[in-house]
């Protein structure tokens, strides 16, 4: 237990909270929430935040158009960027990976093959991509997790496969292949582990990607389909308001900036404090 | 040293080219790098039989050839009489279990997520040597023969010396119990006080096992001190071989010769012939015709340009690839 | 050999302050040099030899590394009382430093013409055409074939001999008075080391260089040095004259490091190895260094570090030995 925190030791400390606070709220958010997320009362369409003219402690950051508190829409719409975030970066990581294994390791037209569907995926825009997908699709949680994953594979895979090519020509794995390791064995206990750190580090940064991602699909309508409080449609809605009613839009794109931002400056500080250099100047070698 | 048995490993006009492509989309051969030209060489049981040469002279690339890490251009290797291109599956694993290698970087050597005692054990349960049961033994012992402690075994890489790290590449190699160990530079990357420890520990096994080794090295004198036999590579060929005390008292080849004289003295007053070779190594890509050599030989005839030399059998023993 | 002075080491301290303890990297280290002489500095990894150019040069890696005492007296100038302005001029002008690898001593995106020109530019304040005259001067002087064509090269494109050769030429084109060379020739092969250290002694006779040459291999003492330093630990161990050292090493280090090395002119059985590690410098054991691993150590020796003695004319070892058998006569 004193080696985990001890790891975190030069950590930065407000984005780690930040990310702290958004798990939390994305697993617990629903429940602890003050206004039910999704019913709001037509009454109090359009309230200001409580330290404006018309504000109301109830609903301390405001209401959207159809009278929903938008705090509690914030913490209710945490767990969807958190749910769709992990299950995509879960999805992608590990269909980026085999292939760049498979990739990086086999080589000749294994490599070409996979390459080239990489290029190709990578060479249209995710947005038309997704469009055309949740055309055929339809729009749902669970297809939204399909079409971005299809996409971002490509990203790990082709990270991962340099990665790969360089530990094939290194020492230890010749010498596996001396001792009469077979090629999976090889890829499965010499190289997949040694991958693990820059995954890692991708994968965190991957995430403020994916969040991004589903918030843009979202504020276009092609997301997770309303009621559900997924910030970047909250963010949709009140585009009608920005003049009058700044909050509705602000309060859920600051959400994504600082969730978004924090997975970047944690996800930068693992990568150097993952990187076997650092590691052995500060670990115990 | 140990008397020497039959031959073990024979290279008959082993050859390696390495092509050159050139294009983007659809490359085609321009060329190759001929790294390794039609060398024939023996290694009898129970010796040491050094190479020597420097950068691009092949002797990196013959030793991978032999762990079949690379595939064999022209030429055959015999293991034991069989040539080793035609083996598979449970032969090919009889083969890896009886040949195995000790790298010179011993911090790239060891696989660093996985713990010493798995490292070492790989090759036992990889080939199938020895049931399961007997593996830690096996892996206990090896750490033992190489002097280090049979409980270290769970420890990761990283928490050993450079020294510690070839140890542990070496009981790699010994706990399988092979026949032949290619050596790639074993105690190049280690301090000069380790480098005895280990040279003394390579002999000791050696003695014990009946080992035989294939010692690649850039300093001469280690090579002298450990091998029988030495062969010296230039530009792909072998140019001369024989028993080592022979070889430096009665170096043939003029590039041997050069490589003698400019190898370090031991003592400030030994004085060596200075010969110093014109100009740099020829390219792989493209050497010179005839003997390879003859560009920057300094007895170098008319001839020498024409026609290769063959490895030609001098005095009981020592070959010699030259026209004098 | 002229019998001036050109640097005088005195009680050199580098110590590096980390959060795990402080490394006395260098500790108390005394030597001097004279005009045209070459002195080597021989030990292990982590002997300090190479912090000990570091800091003449006034190099040491910082935060964590500061020189903390000592003087380092250049012709009598202190050069730990320098400004950084002061110690740029004297870098590549007064100093000159080559170090092991030239692939990573020399830019990859700059032709090696710029390169060799820099201190020159800089120094001399040459222009771009003086300066290029005088680097195809020193390109021949350093034996590069047709160096006209090859100012315009990049250094992937050489050999490493040749790189090695055009890292010494950019370190003497302002003639420095001493060179100093870290390893200069463990990443090159026998013939091509031959050569450079052949050249580095023409050098040297024609400039009337100083050379302070660090490495592992007492093969490079035997060939070019006329003096050599063995160290051990951040201190230096024995001092001597190469044949004095050759001939008859005094301190048990120096002998079991010279006997672990296998020599081409005579065959031995087994090679001499020191057992155990090189110690730790952040906690160095009470008295000699060396104690723990020496075949001859005495009660003595662990307890207290020996003073420098006498064992001939120009040689010094710090050991209790040495001591003893000046006392007992």
């Amino acid at each position: 237990m004193v080696k985990f925190l001890a790891f975190f030791r030069n950590a930065p400390f407000f984005p780690l909270a930040v990310l702290a606070a958004f798990v939390f709220l994305g697993v617990f958010g629903e429940w602890i929430a003050p206004h039910d997320p999704v019913e709001g009362s037509l009454m109090d369409s359009l309230t200001p935040p409580f330290w404006e003219a018309g504000g109301k402690w109830k609903y301390p950051l405001g209401t959207d158009s159809l009278g929903r508190d938008i705090l509690s829409r914030i913490m209710g719409g945490a767990g969807i960027s958190l749910q769709i975030g992990i299950l995509v970066v879960f999805v992608a990581g590990l269909m980026g990976t085999l292939l760049a294994c498979l990739a990086g390791y086999l080589g000749g037209a294994v490599d070409t093959v996979i390459m080239r569907v990489v290029d190709l995926v990578m060479s249209i825009p995710y947005l038309v991509l997704a469009i055309v997908l949740a055309a055929i699709l339809g729009a749902s949680v669970y297809n939204i997790i399909i079409i971005l994953g299809a996409v971002i594979w490509t990203y790990y895979c082709r990270v991962l496969r340099s990665e790969v090519l360089r530990l094939r020509e290194s020492d230890f794995v010749r010498l596996a292949v001396v001792g009469g390791c077979s090629k999976g064995k090889i890829m499965l206990v010499h190289i997949f582990p040694n991958i693990v750190n820059t995954l890692v580090v991708i994968a965190t940064l991957n995430l403020g990607t994916v969040i991004i991602a589903e918030s843009s699909l979202s504020f276009l309508g092609l997301g997770v389909p309303p009621p559900s409080p997924a910030w970047g449609s909250m963010v949709a809605d009140g585009r009608d308001y920005v003049g009058q009613a700044w909050w509705v839009s602000f309060w859920p794109g600051l959400a994504i900036f600082l969730v978004v931002m924090s997975f970047n400056l944690v996800g930068d500080w693992l990568r150097v404090r993952l990187d076997p250099k650092f590691r052995q100047m500060a670990g115990g070698s | 040293m140990p008397p020497v048995g039959e031959i073990l490993l024979e290279a008959k006009n082993l050859t390696k080219h390495f092509p050159v492509n050139r294009g983007l989309l659809f490359s085609r051969s321009v060329g190759a790098v001929r790294a390794v030209d039609g060398i024939h060489f023996t290694i009898r049981r129970g010796e040491t039989f050094g190479l020597v040469g420097e950068s691009g002279c092949g002797k990196t690339t013959t030793s991978r050839l032999i762990l079949l890490l690379e595939r064999i251009t022209r030429g055959t290797i015999l293991f034991q009489g069989r040539n080793i291109e035609t083996l598979a599956g449970p032969e090919l694993q009889g083969y890896r279990r009886r040949v195995q290698a000790v790298f010179q970087d011993p911090y790239s050597s060891l696989s660093p997520r996985m713990r010493v005692g798995t490292i070492i054990a790989e090759p036992i349960r990889a080939n199938r040597a020895a049931p399961e049961e007997a593996v830690p033994d096996r892996v206990g012992k090896a750490l033992e023969v190489v002097g280090l402690p049979r409980d270290r075994a769970d420890h990761y890489p990283h928490e050993f010396s450079g020294g510690q790290r070839q140890r542990i590449a070496i009981a790699r190699a010994l706990a399988v119990e092979p026949q032949l160990i290619i050596l790639d530079e074993p105690v190049s990357a280690l301090d000069v006080s380790i480098r005895a420890q280990v040279m003394n520990l390579l002999r000791e096994v050696q003695e014990e096992f009946g080992l035989t080794y294939l010692l690649i090295a850039h300093d001469l004198a280690v090579v002298k001190h450990m091998s029988h036999r030495i062969g010296v590579m230039y530009l792909g060929k072998l140019v001369e071989n024989a028993e080592s005390e022979e070889l430096y008292q009665h170096p043939f080849h003029p590039y041997t010769q050069a490589l003698y004289s400019a190898a370090l003295p031991s003592h400030p007053d030994i004085q060596r012939e200075e010969i110093v070779l014109p100009g740099d190594v020829p390219s792989p890509l493209h050497p010179p015709p005839g003997c390879r050599f003859h560009t920057r030989c300094p007895q170098a005839r008319p001839l020498c340009s024409e026609e290769e030399p063959p490895l030609r059998d001098v005095a009981g023993g020592h070959e010699v690839a030259c026209h004098q | 050999m002229g019998g001036k002075r050109i640097l005088e080491v005195k009680d050199l301290q580098t110590y590096f302050f980390t959060r795990r303890g402080t490394v006395k990297a260098v500790d108390g280290v005394s030597f001097g040099i004279d005009r045209g002489e070459t002195l080597g500095l021989v030990g292990e990894s982590g002997c300090g030899k190479s912090m000990t150019c570091l800091s003449i040069l006034r190099l040491v890696p910082q935060p964590a590394g500061r020189i903390v005492g000592g003087q380092i007296l250049l012709e009598g100038d202190d050069l730990l009382r320098k400004s950084d302005r002061e110690m740029r001029e004297i870098r590549g002008k007064k100093i000159s430093m080559i170090l092991q690898d030239p692939m990573t001593s020399l830019n990859p995106v700059y032709p090696i013409g710029d390169q060799v020109g820099e201190p020159l530019r800089f120094h001399q304040r040459l222009d771009r055409k003086s300066a290029a005259a005088r680097v195809l001067e020193m390109l021949r002087q350093v034996r590069i074939p047709s160096p006209e064509v090859r100012v315009r090269e990049y250094p992937h494109q050489m050999s490493g001999g040749m790189r090695q050769r055009i890292v010494g030429a950019m370190a003497l084109t302002c003639r420095p008075e001493l060179l100093i060379a870290d390893e200069p020739t463990t990443a090159l092969d026998v013939t091509i080391q031959a050569q450079f250290l052949k050249l580095l002694k023409e050098m040297q006779r024609d400039f009337n260089l100083s050379l302070i040459v660090v490495t592992h291999d007492f093969g490079i003492v035997a060939k070019i040095c006329d003096r050599v330093a063995v160290m051990y630990a951040g201190k230096i161990v024995e001092l001597a004259g190469i044949r004095a050292l050759f001939n008859r090493p005094r301190h048990p280090y120096t002998m079991a490091l010279m006997n672990s090395v296998p020599k081409m002119e005579r065959k031995v059985n087994r090679l001499t190895s020191i057992s155990g590690q090189p110690p730790d410098l952040k906690e160095l054991p009470p008295g000699c260094s060396f104690a723990p691993r020496c075949s001859l150590a005495m009660d003595i020796c662990r307890k207290e570090y020996p003073p420098v003695s006498t064992a001939g004319e120009g040689h010094t070892l710090t050991c209790w030995l040495a001591r003893e058998d000046a006392a007992g006569g």
